[in-house]
């Protein structure tokens, strides 16, 4: 049964920072994730006539974009002879032989599953941001995530101090009750 | 008088922890907030909650677009979608 419909004209403003998060916190790189973003939404509006309706919009372009980042390895891991392992070793007399057991501990390496647990708080989070108000979706985006000062905001948004704290507070707590249902 | 003045209001608490989730309350405010919450069940609430959205945040490391990529990023989609509509 074909229930979503597709409308393109909406896509950057509802899904273009969901997508870049799901991207970068799988390709490390800022460019590379809004390339890839750019080309989903690409590549969905020429596969718009594919859509059967059964997922929603934003799910269809994250299989898009799945795809994308799978693509997107592969042509990094095909570039044979172009890998590089680097590892820094200690060549002083002092050290010289601890090299290995100082890259067996790693313990702020962060596990497979913490990231996939942090990908998924993630998501939640963005699920949460997306039922808030287009503006106090901006101003918290603006504030917490990207860490502009109180001034750049207001200038930007055009807005008085008070306005964005009161933006903030509603932000804030929409977001905290969201995410005690849907998280914690 | 002493009472009074280091009295905050339940929303002016509110305010003042959310200016400290971004570290931008001074200490006279974040002391005037302790004293709050050692007896305010509602403030305490708010501000535990609101600890917890910080640490998840801070926790997943989420990451958006700044407007300049976001307006660059919508000026090339609607030259392609101009050309699909």
């Amino acid at each position: 049964m074909a229930n979503h419909q597709l409308n393109p004209n909406n896509w950057i403003d509802l899904y273009s920072d969901y997508l870049f998060n799901y991207t970068i916190s799988r390709v490390n790189d800022r460019v590379v994730a809004q390339d890839l973003v750019s080309e989903t939404f690409l590549a969905g509006l020429k596969s718009m006539g594919n859509f059967k309706g059964e997922a929603s919009e934003r799910t269809w372009l994250v299989s898009i974009l799945k795809r994308k980042i799978i693509d997107h390895y592969r042509k990094i891991n095909s570039k044979k002879g172009k890998a590089e392992v680097r590892m820094n070793y200690n060549s002083d007399s002092d050290t010289e032989g601890d090299w290995l057991e100082e890259r067996v501990e790693d313990t702020f390496e962060k596990t497979a599953e913490a990231k996939l647990e942090n990908s998924e708080l993630g998501d939640a989070i963005y699920d949460c941001i997306a039922k808030l108000p287009a503006k106090q979706a901006e101003v918290f985006k603006m504030k917490t995530i990207l860490g502009y000062d109180t001034e750049t905001i207001c200038n930007e948004m055009n807005i008085t101090a008070s306005n964005l704290w009161v933006l903030i507070h509603r932000a804030r707590t929409a977001l905290a009750n969201c995410m005690e249902e849907n998280w914690f | 008088m002493k009472k009074r003045f280091l009295f905050i209001s339940c929303e002016e608490a509110k305010h003042i922890c959310d200016k400290s989730q971004y570290g931008e309350s001074t200490f006279w405010e974040r002391f005037k907030l302790s004293i709050r919450l050692s007896w305010c069940h509602v403030t305490k609430s708010y501000s535990s909650k609101n600890n917890k959205l910080t640490h998840s945040i801070k926790q997943a490391e989420v990451d958006c677009l700044k407007n300049d990529e976001r307006n660059k990023l919508k000026q090339q989609f609607e030259k392609e979608l101009a050309k699909h509509q």
